[in-house]
C-alpha cells in the first residue's frame, strides 16, 4: 500500500504571536518553527499503516526551503522519501489543494493522510478540496483507522458523539487529536533520514498556476480581555455574580 | 440577483440552533448584496425542519427529502448544495462552522469554483464583500477578500444571534439529482445522550480541565451545570485523558462558546482552550494556582482547590437559584 502524507512547518503553537506594526503580516524574527501538530497525527497514522500492511509512506510539504527540516523530521519518524514543492508564496487552501492534486497524480496513492487543520491558518479546508478534484472519497476528524480489503473504515469525531464511515480506496483521511499518539525520531531515525530521499519541485513544474482565490487583506490583534479582580471566597463569588455582573 | 444560500443543519430531522445563527449572517450578507436569503435543507425527513427555518424572515426553504440524504456524507451533499446554489443564482453559499459544515463546504467550494472562509465573523462592503475570520488560535484576526464570483463561507456561530421570527416562507421541494455513490457508506452514529443543552447553545457553560484528575471528579462540574441549567465542557488535555467525552472539548480545535456566564475549573488556559471560550460575557477562573493565565482572561477569579470550592458553590447556589 502506498501512503501518501503531509506536513505543513508552522509557527510554534505555544509561542505568543505578534502582529507587523503596518498590518502586514505576523512578525516572524525570532521565531522557532516546527511541524503542524495535526500532521505528526497524519504522519504517525501513514508510519503505522505502512507498518501494518506493507507499502511506503512519501512525505509532501508545500513551503519554503526550510521545510525540507520538518520533511527529515517525517523521515526520521519512519516516512521513507519526501517531496518539497518549494515556494515562498502564502497559499490559500484551494491551491494548496491544486497542488497536491498534481503530487497524486505522479505518485498515485492508495490513500492520503492529512492533518485536519494547520495550527496557524486553522481554516481545515485542504483535504476536503482535494477529495473533491479527485473525486475520492473522504473521512475527515479520523481517530481511528482500519484498512480492510481496500476499504478504510474511519471512526470520526463529530458535533453530538462519533460517527463512522468506510471508504473505499483510494481515499483521504484528515487525522484528528486522539487518532494515535506521535512518535518521537530516535537517534538511528534520525540519522537514517539523512540518506533518504528528498525530492525538490516547484508549482511551475507541476504546471500549477498558485494565483489565490482568497486574498488576505490584513491581520489584527483580538481586542484584549482585561483581567478582571481577584474574588476572596465562595460567598465573594456569588454576591458579585448576583449583584455586580446579575448573571445568576 | 446576488443570494445567499443557507445550508440548514438538523439532528434526526429537528432544526439545529447553529443554524439559526447562521441565518442572521445570511440576512446580514444578503442587506449588502442585495439579494434574497434561501435555505437549503437535505434529509429524508425534513418536513418538520423545513416549516420551522421558513418562520425566521428568508425568502424560500428549498427542501429534499431522499434517500440517499438519510445520513449526512459529505459526498452527497456537496454535489446538492453546489446544485442548489447554482438554480438559485447564490453568490454566497454558508453553513454554520460545525463539524458538517467544515466537513462539507470545502467540498461545495471546489465544485463551485469558489474561494472559502472558514470561521467567518463578520461580513462588511467595502468595495466589495469582505470577511473577518480568526487564526491562530484566535490570536490574530484577518479581514479577507474572496476573489472568486461565488463565496462559500462557514460561520462562526456564536458571535450570532438568531434572528426574530417572521413571516412563514414558502416551502419548496428540491430535486437534488444525487445518486448513491458506490464508494463509501455510512456505518453509524453513537451519539452522547445529554439531558443538558448543547454547549453551543447554553447560557452557562461549566468546563473542567485536567486539573480533576478523572472522570468520576467531573461529576461535581455535572452538578454545579445542572444546578445553573448549564452545559459541560471540558479542555483537550482532560479529553486526551479519557475523563470526558471528545464532544465536549471546547478550544481552538473543538467546540468555541460564548455563553453569559463560563466558568473554568482546575483550568490553566494555554491558548488553544482560550480560543473557544474567550467571547463569553462573565468568566470565572476557579484554580489552586494563583499564576495560571486563566486569570489573565477571567472577570472573576478564586484561587481555591476546586475539590472545596465547587461543591460548596454549588450548595449555595441550591439555596438561591
Amino acid at each position: 500500500m502506498k501512503i501518501l502524507t503531509t506536513v505543513k512547518r508552522v509557527t510554534d503553537p505555544d509561542m505568543k504571536v505578534r502582529i507587523q506594526p503596518d498590518q502586514s503580516g505576523i512578525v516572524t524574527e525570532g521565531v522557532e518553527y516546527k511541524m503542524n501538530s495535526f500532521d505528526e497525527y497524519g504522519v504517525e497514522e501513514a508510519i503505522t499503516l505502512k507498518e501494518a500492511h506493507g507499502g511506503e509512506v512519501v512525505v509532501v510539504s508545500i513551503g519554503p526551503g526550510a521545510a525540507t527540516k520538518e520533511l527529515r523530521t517525517a523521515m526520521a519518524m519512519g516516512a521513507d522519501r519526501a517531496i518539497l514543492v518549494e515556494t515562498d508564496a502564502d497559499l490559500d487552501s484551494d491551491a494548496v489543494a491544486r497542488v497536491l492534486a498534481e503530487v497524486v497524480g505522479r505518485e498515485e496513492p492508495d490513500v492520503i493522510i492529512m492533518g485536519k487543520q494547520a495550527v496557524d491558518s486553522d481554516r481545515s479546508q485542504t483535504p476536503q478540496i482535494l477529495g473533491s478534484y479527485l473525486n475520492w472519497p473522504q473521512a475527515t476528524f479520523a481517530y481511528k483507522v482500519e484498512i480492510e480489503d481496500g476499504w478504510a473504515v474511519v471512526g470520526r469525531e463529530v458535533d453530538g458523539g462519533t460517527a463512522t464511515k468506510r471508504i473505499k480506496l483510494p481515499g483521504i483521511i484528515s487525522a484528528d487529536l486522539r487518532l494515535n499518539e506521535p512518535r518521537y525520531a530516535s537517534l538511528p531515525g534520525i540519522m537514517k533520514a539523512k540518506r533518504k530521499p528528498l525530492e525538490t519541485l516547484t508549482p511551475d513544474d507541476l504546471g500549477v498556476d498558485i494565483a489565490p482565490k482568497v486574498k488576505v487583506l490584513n491581520y489584527e490583534a483580538p481586542e484584549e480581555r482585561g483581567a478582571g479582580e481577584m474574588v476572596d471566597d465562595v460567598d465573594d463569588l456569588i454576591n458579585r455574580l448576583k449583584d455586580e455582573a446579575r448573571v445568576i | 440577483m446576488a443570494n445567499v444560500l443557507v445550508v440548514a443543519e438538523h439532528l434526526d430531522g429537528a432544526l439545529r440552533k447553529v443554524t439559526l445563527s447562521t441565518l442572521t449572517f445570511a440576512q446580514q450578507t444578503a442587506a449588502l448584496t442585495g439579494g434574497e436569503v434561501h435555505v437549503l435543507v437535505l434529509g429524508d425527513n425534513v418536513d418538520a425542519a423545513a416549516s420551522e427555518v421558513a418562520k425566521y424572515g428568508v425568502a424560500a426553504v428549498h427542501y429534499a427529502n431522499e434517500p440517499v440524504f438519510a445520513n449526512y456524507m459529505a459526498e452527497t451533499y456537496a454535489p446538492a448544495i453546489a446544485k442548489a446554489a447554482q438554480e438559485l443564482s447564490a453568490t454566497v453559499v454558508c453553513a454554520p462552522s460545525s463539524t458538517t459544515g467544515k466537513d462539507v463546504l470545502p467540498r461545495v467550494a471546489a465544485k463551485l469554483e469558489a474561494g472559502m472562509v472558514s470561521d467567518a465573523i463578520s461580513v462588511s462592503d467595502d468595495d466589495g464583500l469582505k470577511f473577518r475570520r480568526p487564526l491562530w488560535a484566535g490570536n490574530v484576526i484577518t479581514t479577507v477578500d474572496v476573489l472568486t464570483p461565488v463565496k462559500v463561507v462557514s460561520v462562526r456561530t456564536s458571535d450570532f444571534d438568531a434572528p426574530p421570527e417572521g413571516d412563514a416562507a414558502p416551502v419548496k421541494e428540491f430535486a437534488s439529482g444525487v445518486s448513491a455513490p458506490d464508494n463509501l457508506e455510512f456505518v453509524s452514529f453513537e451519539q452522547v445522550k445529554s439531558e443538558r443543552p448543547e454547549l453551543t447553545d447554553a447560557d452557562v457553560v461549566v468546563a473542567g480541565g485536567r486539573g480533576l484528575r478523572s472522570g468520576e471528579n467531573f461529576q461535581m462540574i455535572m452538578d454545579l451545570a445542572d444546578t445553573l441549567g448549564g452545559a459541560v465542557g471540558a479542555t483537550r488535555a482532560a479529553v486526551d485523558s479519557g475523563y470526558v467525552p471528545n464532544d465536549w472539548q471546547i478550544g481552538q480545535t473543538g467546540k468555541v462558546v460564548a455563553p453569559n456566564l463560563y466558568f473554568a475549573v482546575a483550568i490553566s488556559g494555554a491558548i488553544q482552550h482560550l480560543a473557544g471560550m474567550k467571547g463569553s460575557k462573565t468568566i470565572v477562573a476557579i484554580n489552586k494556582d494563583p499564576e495560571a493565565p486563566i486569570f489573565q482572561v477571567a472577570d472573576y477569579g478564586l484561587v481555591a482547590d476546586a475539590f472545596e470550592a465547587v461543591p460548596e458553590l454549588t450548595e449555595k447556589l441550591k439555596t438561591i437559584t
